[in-house]
């Protein structure tokens, strides 16, 4: 069975593994320079070009894309392809049960996409690392490990995306008996996945940190403005940039979340009318006293957060979390092929 | 004689409609048996079950001893070419017989390549490029060369030419005089079975009409012609069949072990296409075998 | 050797057939004794019959001492059927030569002598089976 499986799947594995050997090529070309630069303590960020910027994003994009697109090209056509040909009449008549027929399929395909993926976050992850939450006074940063932008396309993640693509692409061939149309589904539930989860399930792997700071201008964030005119929103920052700030609320001294007191507006400098919704940062002189103020009046600011020191715990937490997701499905693929398939 | 096929009050329901109903079928080891009925009577149906790659809805079916596709042990026995002959389109014929060696533990190689030889077939030859006559025989290569003891091939020379139809038939029956494999293969044309099959199932409306040795099938049916009369006149020993009337004379197809003594009747053999073409006709409540209750018995009126 | 033929639309069973030629082939002197048979194997071949309609045509010219299989090597006539059969040949015709005479006399067109043969050969057949 080994045999039948790698003679069917060994174009597709050897163009897959020749992209992750291209993207391996690049990462040795470019990445050793950034290591280096890190290395020299000079700033990161100013010193990066362009084209570091755009291969930082290509990396996250590439690692986002690899599991979707595997699920889809793999995962999908599995099993639905030979029910699409009737191949599957052929090779269920050989001695050979059908579970051991799909274990072997859906196994080694299943090997192979978390293997290559694995690679391929491997190399991004090392080419990333300089990189990761770089700051910049001036210019900004780019987003660290743990923020939802980078976080499943580093380390194990992607390697727990992967199975679970291919595992789901699999059991939706299985269930629509085509291709097509199984590939389809696979990319929109997986894209549907990738947002879902570090809006609504990754932040409670882990009960998050949360902290009440006092209002500083060493702390201070922003300070936006809402569309009528005075500031309604002030975040602050944890004590570690890395951090992966979840809610970023101002409490009265009964500790309930509240609306900045209606004062603030005439205590702040700045334009009195911004523009509306958009957010201005504050950085006059006296804007301390208006932030001790704050603080004496009762409010803080209220942070949820996972604390950056969380990422692999976070990182084996949502692997497991995919795996055992993949468990299910190809519990049900087992069970479907075994008892509805004909 | 052992059977090869053993079925008891077998049924298979998609949602509403059954495609097989009550069958209850013994099939002896050792012969060529032909399943014959028209399109959509449950022929597929019923190999699907046998091959175990549909569950039965209703009743039981035992394969060589054994739950079709029970286990490796269960599938190693049966054989089995699948309507329209898949085979892996972009695989070449060399990866079929490969394919086939590394899933069957009791694999002939010889036989496979043999078959393929004398075919004069290019081993590199990827299947896709294959004639319809050549991807059958290819598909039947792979069923015999599984060694198994019953091989069930549906449909297998619906599509072929009648030149392929021929070879496909010469190779079949030289493996049966070879190799001792018992056959069940499906058709919708009895002209196909005829010389290859020694046993005979029809399958109409989902149900099994008649089964046996072809020849007492038609050493035991008689067409009777003569001048038109009632058939509940017809002795208790002769089962009608099927029965047309014109205003002058009656054309009957009955069923009976003992002579036909009435000197009225013209009586003629039947051969084994008209012997089943009368099984498809009109059916009426005494041609039935089990006397169906479920459905209403229909009046031969014609 | 001979080679066996079947015809689909004579209504006669192939293992019939098959009988037939071999006595036909005996009584003709295309075969004599010590002659082999085609195997099992080729009729199936190149008729492409179930074999067992073969065995089955080979196990009754068997019985009627016509033929004997040797395990191994092949079937072989073991008897022909020209003497007996050639010598009454010659009476039988010139009794159907009358008999055809007969019919032509009493107005009998060639479709209804070869319908009254027939018919008559038929019920005789049933007769005996």
């Amino acid at each position: 069975m080994t045999w039948l499986t790698w003679r069917q799947f060994r174009t597709q594995a050897a163009t897959l593994y020749l992209a992750v050997a291209a993207v391996a090529v690049v990462v040795l070309v470019t990445g050793p320079r950034l290591h280096d630069l890190a290395k020299s303590g000079a700033n990161l960020f100013d010193n990066l070009t362009k084209s570091d910027q755009a291969l930082f994003f290509a990396g996250v994009i590439l690692v986002a894309a690899a599991p979707a697109i595997i699920g889809a090209f793999w995962g999908a056509p599995l099993v639905a392809r030979e029910l699409e040909h009737g191949t599957h009449r052929l090779v269920w008549n050989q001695s050979v049960t059908r579970t051991r027929w799909l274990a072997t399929k859906l196994g080694l395909t299943t090997l192979g996409a978390a293997a290559a993926v694995g690679l391929l976050t491997w190399a991004v992850t090392w080419w990333s690392s300089p990189l990761d939450g770089t700051l910049s006074q001036s210019r900004g940063n780019l987003p660290g490990r743990l923020t939802p932008v980078s976080f499943a396309m580093r380390g194990l993640v992607p390697v727990g995306y992967a199975v679970f693509a291919v595992v789901l692409g699999a059991t939706l061939g299985i269930i629509l008996r085509r291709s097509l149309p199984a590939m389809a589904i696979t990319l929109a539930v997986f894209a549907f996945v990738q947002v879902a989860v570090p809006l609504w399930v990754r932040p409670h792997l882990i009960a998050p940190a949360t902290v009440t700071l006092t209002f500083s201008e060493k702390a201070l964030d922003s300070i936006s403005g809402s569309p009528s005119g005075g500031p309604d929103r002030i975040e602050l920052n944890t004590a570690n940039h890395g951090d992966w700030i979840l809610t970023n609320r101002t409490v009265n001294a009964a500790g309930q979340a509240t609306a900045l007191p209606a004062w603030l507006g005439d205590c702040l400098p700045g334009p009195r009318q911004p523009a509306p919704s958009t957010p201005t940062t504050q950085q006059a002189p006296d804007i301390t006293a208006c932030l001790d103020r704050l603080n004496a009046e009762g409010y803080r600011q209220r942070i949820v957060y996972q604390p950056v020191d969380r990422f692999w715990p976070l990182q084996f937490a949502e692997t497991g979390l995919f795996l055992v997701m993949s468990g299910l499905l190809g519990g049900l693929c087992f069970w479907w092929t075994r008892k509805r398939l004909s | 004689m052992t059977a090869v096929l053993e079925a008891r009050g077998l049924g298979k329901r998609y949602r509403r409609r059954w495609a097989l109903q009550d069958c209850t079928l013994e099939i002896p080891a050792g012969h060529v048996t032909g399943l014959v009925g028209p399109n959509g009577a449950g022929k597929t149906t019923l190999l699907s079950l046998a091959v175990g790659l549909l569950a039965p809805t209703a009743g039981t079916i035992e394969v060589c001893g054994g739950v079709p596709a029970g286990g490796a042990e269960q599938l190693a026995k049966v054989g089995f070419v699948a309507q329209d002959t898949p085979t892996y389109a972009n695989l070449s014929i060399e990866d079929h017989l490969r394919l086939g060696a590394h899933l069957n533990p009791r694999w002939d190689r010889s036989i496979a390549q043999t078959r393929i030889e004398r075919l004069g077939l290019d081993p590199t030859q990827r299947a896709g490029k294959l004639s319809g006559g050549q991807r059958a025989q290819l598909a039947l290569t792979l069923g015999l060369a599984k060694r198994p003891e019953l091989l069930i091939l549906d449909e297998p020379v619906a599509s072929l030419d009648p030149l392929a139809r021929r070879e496909f038939l010469q190779v079949l029956m030289e493996a049966v005089a070879e190799h001792d494999v018992s056959v069940l293969l499906s058709s919708h044309v009895v002209s196909d079975l005829e010389r290859v099959c020694d046993h005979l199932v029809v399958l109409v409306d989902s149900e099994v009409r008649v089964e046996g040795e072809v020849e007492s099938l038609l050493a035991t049916h008689h067409r009777l012609t003569g001048p038109r009369r009632e058939t509940d006149s017809l002795p208790a020993d002769q089962h009608l069949v099927s029965a047309s009337h014109t205003d002058r004379q009656s054309t009957l197809v009955v069923r009976t072990e003992a002579p036909i003594l009435d000197p009225a009747w013209t009586v003629t053999r039947l051969g084994l296409e008209d012997l089943v073409l009368a099984y498809m006709e009109v059916p009426s409540a005494d041609t039935r075998r089990n006397g169906d209750a479920r459905k209403p018995a229909l009046e031969v009126l014609r | 050797m001979i080679e066996f033929t079947l015809d689909g639309r004579s209504g006669v069973s192939p293992y019939l057939q098959v009988v037939q030629q071999v006595r036909q082939a005996l009584r003709l002197g295309l075969l004599t004794k010590g002659d082999q048979l085609p195997t099992v194997k080729d009729v199936v071949s190149r008729l492409a019959i179930n074999p067992n309609t073969v065995l089955k045509a080979y196990r009754e010219l068997e019985r009627d001492g016509l033929i004997a299989a040797r395990p191994g090597i092949g079937t072989f006539v073991t008897r022909t059927l020209t003497d007996d059969s050639f010598a009454a040949h010659a009476p039988l015709r010139k009794d159907l030569d009358r008999w055809l005479t007969k019919a032509r006399r009493a107005g009998l067109d060639d479709e209804s002598i070869e319908a009254l043969f027939m018919s008559t050969f038929r019920s005789a057949q049933e007769g005996v089976a």
